[in-house]
């Protein structure tokens, strides 16, 4: 039936269902991108953006729904490439090791055959030049020796180039994250260009007014689904982030106001961020007793603040005796638990200088830590000497709470802790860290959902690696943080 | 001129290489002969291949530690089943690079740490070729001996062999298109898996090829040495390692430069007759190859650092 519409369906993901564990990342999104148009796709973190890109181009396989490309009912990697899907994510996709012309034969399978070293050299700096006249790439050095924004511009340029056919669907995930204004507005002009020809775009993209300015359709995602899907020319800067955020559901939060007293336990001068059209960067700045969150997109320096933060306080080489600070991490797995230990190992791993007497560990006092805290945040487990892993994550990630708060520490920085976890145990994490801070600890807290965003006094709203907003108690809203997280300027 | 990266990297182990050379002659001046050249150069050519063969599996970020016992093994089989029915030979040594591929399929699917597999084979190969061979001797294959023990005119049989391995190895690592698939999964498996290839059958490829030089390796050996033992070759696991990193490759990021590892190998070889005109005692040996080593390396990662610090200006 799709055959006799006028403009061709290239991609059609209808009624899409992604579950990871108990996380619902798609909750049947559709998303039909048709021959000759640029779809912009907008959304706040976790809206399944990300998700439905990797349905797209093969990479994912939906768990429920529909997913045709040009009408043909074919899974997997290759099928979505052989049915001209192309994809240039958001981290780099090239392997730097190689050369450019070298990483266009292991893009494009067909060049193959005798001296395919030229034709892919051709084929590179022939696309460059189209999308970005007057670059100054040497395509012959390996990719390592080039610049981010010249990475950045090889990848666009290998993944828009043809070798026996146009490639029908070019999907770009914050293709100018890197690029300075003029090269984005090169960019820029070249979708528009090559969607006229008759191919599609799907544009991803934290910068509204390249979306608003290039795309001829917009569709916004939240909680895994297509809340809007219109005419780009119906939207504005406003309307676009009042549909990304969530205004039927407004929490009604008691918010004590803090005082800012005394000097700041922890400040940070402002950092210059990496991307264009910078607005002016604010420094950093927590008092005692104070929640403050870090907001913005996922990846945009929140973590590195983090990071900088707790280095600042701790000497990568000598650990300090007395330690005042005391950090939280988000990826359980990587650099959260010690899968192989107990629960009270993991537990009482930061406070064990506490614990010890003679540089040996009292394990009465021990217990008694591990007793307390399973009491106080309810820790799900008949015995604290089993394995951690064990536990539900939720649990796991309660553990890693009290490993913080079981220190001395009058400081602790959290890393977006609750990654899917339950919202029970949120709930009772929430309840914690309300009577800590009233105790005079100072939580520093990355967040990539807005609820907990909304917990905070205090929140900084970080874009390309700089703070670029600060919001007290009653100013922190979805809307104001989205639209602080989204630069504004009329980019391209 | 700008001049790659990848030129860079072979400046120094070029310079050491010819450093050494120099500090050989000039201590020894009749090794300055085609005799000379060979004898000090006889025993690099087994050892560059072993080098080929692991820089091969460095390119997929993976180490191989079985390399010493497998070139043994197939030195063992070389010195017998090859010499006495020659089918057999052949099939327990194609065999081998079989399970080579086997391997590289394994450590890929299973996610095992390559360093764990190749330890476990390493006790698996040393314990065939205890079984094929298992007090030191057979004969070595007469195909064997007469490659090795040839006198081109000229230059020396162990400088043509270095150079074409070198060449060919260069061809199929550098040039050929399984080689930039190799190298890219190296650098980024990731991509290479999005764009559609299969790294399972790369990785297989790259180790079946890796396996091939070994087995050359272990056939060249034994035909300098006449005879073969199950203990021949166990240096070659970390003589290998130490060839391709001084030849400027690295141990994860697909870079590797098989030209370099060649040059790593001969000069490996040659700080061994080096300290020996040195008349330093053999039970130093070791320490001050190891000296040497050390020294190489440093100088890179300084020259490295040099380069990234130009870089961000």
């Amino acid at each position: 039936m799709s055959e006799t519409l006028n403009r061709q369906e290239v991609v059609a993901a209808r009624g899409v269902r992604v579950t990871f564990g108990a996380v619902k990342a798609l909750d049947g999104a559709d998303l039909v991108i048709h021959a000759g148009e640029c779809v912009g796709l907008v959304g706040h973190n976790g809206a399944g953006k990300s998700t439905i890109v990797n349905v797209i181009n093969g990479g994912l396989s939906p768990h429920e729904g529909s997913l045709r490309y040009s009408g043909n009912d074919v899974r997997g990697i290759s099928a979505a490439r052989a049915n001209g899907v192309r994809c240039v994510f958001q981290e780099l996709s090239l392997c730097p090791n190689l050369t450019v012309g070298e990483n266009a034969r292991i893009m494009h399978a067909e060049l193959k055959g005798w001296n395919w070293r030229g034709r892919a050299l051709a084929l590179v700096e022939t696309q460059l030049q189209d999308i970005f006249p007057g670059h100054a790439i040497d395509c012959d050095s390996t990719v390592d020796d080039l610049s981010i924004a010249e990475r950045q511009m090889v990848e666009i340029a290998i993944s828009f180039a043809g070798i026996s056919a146009p490639p029908k669907l070019v999907i770009l995930d914050e293709p100018t994250s890197s690029l300075d204004a003029g090269l984005a507005a090169q960019l820029m002009a070249y979708i528009r260009k090559f969607v006229s020809a008759g191919g599609s775009v799907l544009l991803i993209s934290h910068i509204l007014g390249e979306i608003l300015s290039t795309s001829n359709r917009i569709v916004v995602m939240k909680d895994g689904r297509v809340v809007a899907d219109r005419a780009a020319s119906e939207f504005n800067n406003r309307s676009l982030v009042e549909a990304m955020g969530n205004v039927v559901r407004e929490q009604e939060l008691s918010r004590k106001a803090v005082a800012k007293s005394g000097a700041p336990v922890l400040s940070m001068p402002a950092r210059r961020g990496h991307g264009h059209g910078q607005a002016k960067a604010l420094p950093f700045e927590a008092y005692r007793g104070e929640m403050i969150g870090l907001a913005g997109l996922g990846g945009h320096g929140q973590t590195q603040a983090l990071l900088d933060l707790y280095l600042a306080r701790n000497s990568n080489w000598f650990p300090t005796k007395k330690r005042d600070i005391a950090f939280v991490a988000g990826d359980r797995s990587l650099n959260g638990t010690f899968p192989l230990w107990s629960i009270l190992k993991n537990l009482s791993i930061a406070s064990l200088d506490q614990l010890s007497s003679k540089r040996m560990i009292d394990g009465d006092r021990e217990d008694a830590l591990g007793e307390g805290w399973k009491k106080r945040i309810e820790i799900r487990t008949p015995d604290m000497g089993n394995r951690i892993l064990s536990l539900s994550g939720g649990n796991q990630q309660k553990v890693l709470f009290a490993r913080a708060l079981a220190t001395t520490a009058e400081i602790v920085l959290m890393d977006d802790p609750m990654r899917g976890v339950d919202i029970g145990t949120k709930q009772e994490v929430y309840e914690i860290l309300r009577s800590e801070a009233a105790n005079g600890r100072t939580f520093i807290w990355y967040s990539t959902e807005m609820d907990e965003i909304r917990l905070c006094d205090r929140v900084y709203v970080f874009r390309e690696g700089a703070i670029v907003a600060e919001l007290v108690g009653e100013e922190i809203s979805e809307k104001s943080v989205l639209s602080a997280s989204f630069a504004q300027g009329e980019a391209a | 001129m700008k001049i790659s990266s990848g030129t860079i990297r072979l400046i120094i182990p070029a310079a050491s290489l010819v450093l050494l050379l120099a500090a050989v002659f000039y201590m020894q001046p009749r090794a300055m002969s085609y005799n000379g050249l060979n004898l000090l150069f006889n025993l690099a050519v087994p050892i560059a291949l072993a080098t080929i063969a692991q820089m091969l599996i460095m390119s997929v970020n993976d180490l191989d530690l079985s390399m010493g016992t497998f070139v043994s093994f197939c030195a063992c089989v070389a010195a017998t089943l090859l010499q006495t029915s020659p089918a057999l030979g052949i099939l327990i040594l194609l065999g081998a690079i079989a399970t080579y591929a086997v391997i590289g399929v394994v450590i890929h699917l299973r996610e095992l740490p390559s360093i764990v597999v190749t330890l476990g084979m390493s006790f698996v190969w040393g314990g065939l070729a205890v079984l094929i061979l298992p007090s030191p001797g057979g004969t070595a294959p007469a195909f064997a001996r007469w490659i090795m023990t040839a006198k081109p005119p000229l230059v020396p049989m162990a400088i043509v062999a270095s150079i074409l391995i070198a060449a060919v190895t260069h061809t199929i690592v550098m040039r050929s298109s399984f080689g930039v698939l190799m190298r890219g999964v190296g650098g980024n498996d990731r991509s290479v898996e999005r764009a559609g290839w299969s790294v399972i059958g790369i990785r297989a490829g790259t180790y079946a090829l890796a396996g091939l030089f070994a087995v050359l390796a272990g056939i060249a050996l034994v035909g300098l040495t006449t005879s073969a033992d199950a203990n021949i070759a166990l240096r070659y696991t970390l003589l290998s390692i130490a060839g391709v990193i001084l030849g400027g490759g690295e141990f994860v990021g697909g870079k590797v430069s098989p030209i370099g590892a060649v040059i790593g190998a001969l000069t490996l070889t040659l700080a061994g007759s080096f300290l020996s005109f040195m008349r330093i005692s053999p039970d130093w040996q070791i320490g001050a190859q190891g000296a040497i080593l050390i020294v190489v390396l440093a100088l890179r990662l300084a020259l490295n650092r040099l380069e990234k610090r130009e870089k961000s200006q």
